[in-house]
């Protein structure tokens, strides 16, 4: 644990702490200042501190007694203290709600685990919980067909079997032919995504599952070289490549949401609330068609080619309509 | 952080645990070290602590002993305090820790954090290797600012003002909210409740809100109505129905995404050749018009008409 802890927030551990030792019996002083997060000596200074607490009156007495001596932690007394502090709203909240966004994705053989556990929880956090309904996370599973394609990719995972894909990229409009080795089914703001190694671009790659046309699971084993390590999620999913492109755009009011919804290297507010934006990309092919559908709403400032590449589409298509 | 803060309040939580019957504020001063003499400080230190410890989610209740008494006392009752028993099986240990970590990078992180200690502190052993077994792996996104106020909120049932900027307007708006709930759909959150200002029911994106959600309301002041449901919400303001059909024309090889969800897709025989007649439905001219106008010099509209002279229009504007 890093930063300022506030006195709260290390009440919060040491109510934790008691119990978490008591359960056990007998812990490891190393293990429990991992549980927690902690060094070996901040957890010390924890046992410490509980140790010496003290109640005065009517008379004076030490309500817990514990003991670490030779790296290993003992309460042998622990008053009303044995089992820790029901869940706060907020944290039966923070779990349920992830519960049963869960519990609506595809994977029959969890689903019970999941249910079984929402219902224990429930009962644990009491009135807690009730308020958790008023937080909801749903996931684009939007039809059958990516409800089986999820099913599909999961069972591939699990049997380890290459799978053929017929993958739409939409800034090339074009339908690709692709072989994968799947290796985890990524549920990622709301989206999920298919990641794999891909044969043909001899690489980790993750795939919109919205954008598979088709999937077969192939008789092959899934055979992932040694370097296929997955993508750490908690970095994001698309990270910028030196090799990349910077294209600037200038949006209108109207044009904003462009700036929410693709990862941008700088955001200035320009007057009348429109916005400067820069993206960096490996293909600007999705940029062209993205000023495209923009209209006036959004110009493409630089670089140069890009901004002829964009006028000459526009032109191209207005002759469709000259009857 | 201050250590003599942190020693008075686990004394102050040991003390009133361990009693059944309720101590008045003197009493708890004579039993808890750290308290100051004068009697002013000791009140006001006394009553932070009681709102920190409140803010943790300790249960601590107020009554009188008798009913002649004159002063309330305190206490804490040990079965509103436990965390009731609970035995996990190994799967559900396993699934436990794949809730905890959907909010790694979000707003709730620290709550499902603690949420986790304290299941472990009653002897749990969740399963957090990084990489589950299940070969799945969910995150929510990024924090937004909005989120943490809004839930407050809706915990709190306390009503809320804030400026949001509709889409396709520069000027941010200000609203004033009952807030019902928080939704997050497709990757994106909501907020859905009763707008004061409209007498209506709405939904805001978070992202859409433009610097400080401010409180306007004391907390319980908000009544969520029977039968409610904010996800239901969302889900209509979010995807209204494909009302209208359109008629295009499609360059062979090309608009796959035209294609993915059309009705019907022919070749377009009275045309010139190369082309593909696709006819397809959709919600809503403009962002319709957007959809097609992607697909540049390999898509043409031909019927109905608005539809056409909006794609021209979203061309035209490239060139103007």
């Amino acid at each position: 644990m890093t930063g300022v802890v506030t006195s709260t927030e290390r009440l919060q551990r040491l109510l934790a702490l008691v119990p978490y030792v008591v359960s056990r019996k007998v812990v490891g002083l190393a293990e429990t200042a991992a549980a927690f997060g902690v060094s070996e000596r901040e957890l010390v200074d924890d046992l410490n501190l509980l140790w010496c607490v003290e109640l005065r009156a009517p008379d004076p007495y030490c309500p817990i007694d514990l003991s670490y001596e030779g790296g290993e932690i003992v309460v042998s007394q622990a008053e009303s203290m044995g089992r820790p502090l029901r869940l706060a709203v907020d944290e039966a909240s923070a779990l349920l709600v992830a519960l049963r966004m869960l519990a609506e994705l595809p994977g029959p053989e969890d689903r019970s685990a999941m249910s079984r556990l929402i219902a224990k929880l429930e009962a644990a956090a009491g009135e807690a919980a009730s308020l958790s309904a008023q937080v909801a996370v749903q996931v684009d599973l939007h039809g059958d067909q990516i409800e089986g394609l999820a099913t599909q990719v999961r069972a591939a995972i699990a049997a380890g079997r290459r799978v053929h894909l017929r993958y739409y990229v939409p800034g090339r409009d074009e339908a690709t032919e692709r072989d994968v080795d799947p290796m985890r089914l990524l549920v990622v703001e709301g989206r999920p995504y298919l990641e794999g190694w891909c044969l043909r671009a001899e690489g980790m790659r993750v795939f919109r599952l919205d954008r598979v046309l088709a999937l077969t699971v192939l008789d092959q084993a899934a055979a992932p070289p040694p370097e296929a390590t997955p993508v750490d999620v908690d970095q994001g999913l698309f990270r910028p490549s030196p090799d990349d492109v910077h294209v600037e755009l200038e949006l209108s009011a109207e044009g904003r949401w462009v700036a929410e919804s693709y990862p941008c290297e700088s955001v200035t507010e320009l007057p009348d609330g429109r916005l400067r934006a820069v993206l960096r990309t490996p293909d600007t092919g999705w940029v062209r068609r993205l000023a495209l559908r923009l209209g006036e709403d959004g110009r493409v400032i630089s670089p140069p080619e890009l901004v002829a590449e964009v006028r000459d589409a526009a032109t191209a298509a207005l002759a469709n309509y000259v009857v | 952080m201050s250590k003599r803060k942190t020693e008075r309040l686990l004394g102050l939580v040991v003390c009133l645990l361990s009693t059944r019957r309720y101590l008045t504020a003197d009493q708890i001063r004579q039993a808890v070290p750290g308290y100051p003499e004068q009697d002013d400080l000791f009140k006001r230190m006394f009553e932070r602590d009681k709102e920190d410890l409140r803010d943790l989610g300790v249960p601590l209740e107020t009554g009188l002993n008798h009913p002649f008494d004159d002063d309330p006392g305190y206490r804490i009752r040990q079965q509103a305090y436990e965390l009731p028993e609970l035995r996990l099986e190994a799967d559900e240990a396993a699934v436990l820790g794949l809730a905890a970590r959907v909010w790694q990078r979000a707003e709730l992180a620290s709550a499902a954090a603690g949420a986790l200690l304290k299941l472990r502190a009653a002897g749990m052993e969740a399963g957090d290797e990084p990489s589950a077994p299940q070969g799945i792996e969910p995150r929510l996104g990024p924090p937004e600012p909005a989120f943490v106020p809004l839930w407050e909120a809706v915990r709190d049932r306390r009503p809320v003002t804030f400026s949001h900027r509709a889409a396709g307007r520069s000027e941010p708006q200000r609203r004033e909210l009952e807030p019902w709930g928080v939704v997050n759909r497709h990757g994106r959150w909501y907020v859905a409740g009763w707008d004061r200002g409209r007498e209506d029911t709405r939904v805001f994106r978070l992202s859409r809100i433009a610097g400080a959600v401010k409180f306007c309301g004391p907390p319980g002041s908000v009544t969520v109505p029977d039968g409610a449901d904010v996800r239901e919400l969302v889900r209509d303001w979010d995807s209204p129905a494909r009302e209208h059909t359109a008629v295009l024309r499609v360059r062979s090889g090309a608009g796959v995404g035209l294609r993915q969800h059309a009705v019907s897709v022919s070749p377009d025989e009275a045309g010139p050749p190369g082309w593909d007649l696709v006819t397809t439905r959709y919600a809503d001219v403009g962002s319709f018009a957007d959809y097609t106008a992607w697909f540049g010099p390999d898509a043409v509209v031909l019927d109905p008409p608005d539809l056409r002279e909006a794609v021209i229009a979203r061309l035209k504007g490239v060139l103007a």
